[in-house]
């Protein structure tokens, strides 16, 4: 099928922007990198009046340190992301995950932002924001508002966005020499979206401290497995029972399942997950 | 009443002026427009890769772009590909290796594969069809598609 008849804004600044989106007569939406809105206007899924197409925004293309904090631009690209030393050195979750976001094509075009705001429970970035504790900045014509990845996503598709909201960025804590980090995901094929998933970040790992254990592809939105991340608490590196005891601690009665994998699948396939994620640490 | 824009771009080094319907992506644009019916169209939902062609140096779907969004831009589809001497390589390669049978998806698969090269990729065959995992073929198997890339990468005349 064909995308419905639409209008088109290109603005230039994010004040054009948030005020093209503030227009309550006309349902606008963002369009980012398009790797999601497309299809699902060719589905007609999606049938916005006016696309306000965010590319322009240069103001939202961007990559910074600032003291202990990593500041990423929602229109930063995966492709970016992945070729990025600030991101490899501070921020070694997301590269982790990057390689399996998609293929090359897809990670050309689709950003951090779009992701984000999408909130596709079986994507990786959604995942990997609130293993990190990130903060995602939110613009409206009323100002900025930080947000916490734990409050953020609330659903499928559902962010805590408003209508006329803008992601404008995402704040990440630069790892500390201590930190170490874990994803694993098992797709049907390189660059699907995920059966089954993990992110985990740990304040250490010997003994493991201050986990955080997001599954991804397993329920309706990106899922804390608190259970999982408290057996684990002060034992040892891989040590076998405390795994164990994670493993069946999984919050498994929030998982839902999907086309061609069952719920009592994607437990099995998320204990699995969490163990390959934890070894390799 | 479509909602229309005017643009303005390069594809395959010719200025090309048009006006086009907001709804219209690029491929679409390219076939139906421009009459550049190499860049084929499978899913439109970025899934099987066929349309992939260049953007400004960069591989893209032509199906998840909107013709509007490449005003400005210099488009390479896989009739111009000849112009890079890696593109020709890569034409010979899959000739001789039998890397297409109906070749619906040898445009993409070109341009996926010229990005893999210029991008410095190794002759690895695991990395190889990690690139093109975005590429669905229906005919070949892969095979010979890999071995066309390889071939091209070991005689080592990337651009
Ligand atoms: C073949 C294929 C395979 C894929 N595989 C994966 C995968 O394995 N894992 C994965 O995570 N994703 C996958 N994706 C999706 C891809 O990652 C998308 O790029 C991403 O989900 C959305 O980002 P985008 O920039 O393309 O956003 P768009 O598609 O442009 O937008 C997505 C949604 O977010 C809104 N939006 C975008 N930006 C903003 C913003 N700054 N503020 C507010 N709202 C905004 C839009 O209005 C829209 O509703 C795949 C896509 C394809 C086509
Ligand atoms: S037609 Fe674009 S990816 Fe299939
Ligand atoms: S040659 Fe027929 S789909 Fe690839």
């Amino acid at each position: 099928m064909k995308a419905p008849d639409i209008l088109y804004e290109c603005p230039q600044t994010v004040a054009e922007a948030v005020a093209l989106l503030s227009d309550d007569g006309r349902f606008c939406q963002p369009l980012a990198g398009g790797q999601s809105l497309m299809p699902m206007m060719h589905l007609r899924l999606a049938q916005p009046e006016v696309l306000i197409d965010l590319n322009a925004l240069a103001e939202l293309d961007f990559i910074e340190q600032v003291d202990d904090t990593i500041h990423v631009g929602s229109m930063v690209r995966y492709t970016t992301l992945l070729n990025s030393e600030l991101i490899r050195r501070h921020v070694p979750l997301m590269s982790l995950s990057l390689p399996h976001v998609a293929h090359s094509a897809v990670r050309n075009r689709g950003t951090i932002g779009g992701s984000t705001a999408l909130a596709d429970p079986a994507a990786e970035m959604p995942a990997v924001l609130k293993a990190l504790n990130a903060v995602i900045v939110a613009v409206s014509q009323s100002g900025p508002r930080e947000i916490s990845a734990d409050d953020f996503f609330q659903g499928i598709y559902e962010t805590a966005l408003g209508d006329d909201e803008l992601v404008h960025s995402i704040k990440f804590p630069a790892a500390t020499d201590q930190q170490r980090f874990g994803f694993y995901e098992l797709a049907r094929r390189h660059g699907d979206y995920a059966m089954a998933g993990v992110a985990v970040s740990a304040q250490s790992i010997n003994p493991y401290t201050g986990l955080r254990i997001i599954f991804f592809g397993v329920a309706d939105q990106p899922l804390r497995a608190t259970g999982a991340e408290a057996a684990l608490e002060g034992s040892m590196f891989k040590d076998e029972p405390a795994i164990l005891e994670a493993q069946n601690a999984l919050p498994a009665d929030e998982f839902t399942g999907d086309v061609g994998v069952s719920v009592d699948t994607k437990v099995q396939l998320a204990k699995v997950v969490l163990k390959r994620a934890l070894l390799a640490m | 009443m479509a909602q229309t824009q005017d643009i303005e771009l390069v594809v395959n080094g010719e200025t090309i002026q048009a006006s086009v319907p907001v709804r219209t992506n690029l491929v679409d644009f390219l076939r139906d427009h421009v009459g550049l019916t190499g860049s084929h169209v499978g899913c439109e939902q970025g899934v099987c890769g066929a349309c992939t062609l260049e953007v400004d140096g960069v591989a893209v779907r032509g199906c998840l772009m909107l013709a509007v969004q490449a005003n400005g831009s210099q488009v390479t589809t896989i009739e111009g590909v000849s112009a890079k001497l890696v593109g020709r390589q890569l034409q010979r390669a899959f000739v001789e290796h039998n890397a297409l049978q109906c070749g619906f998806c040898t445009p993409g698969m070109i341009a996926s594969s010229i990005e893999y090269i210029e991008q410095g990729g190794a002759s690895d065959r695991a990395a190889i069809r990690e690139h093109l995992s975005g590429n669905y073929c229906r005919c070949t198997g892969y095979q010979s598609i890999v071995d066309a890339v390889v071939s091209v990468i070991d005689k080592g005349a990337a651009a």
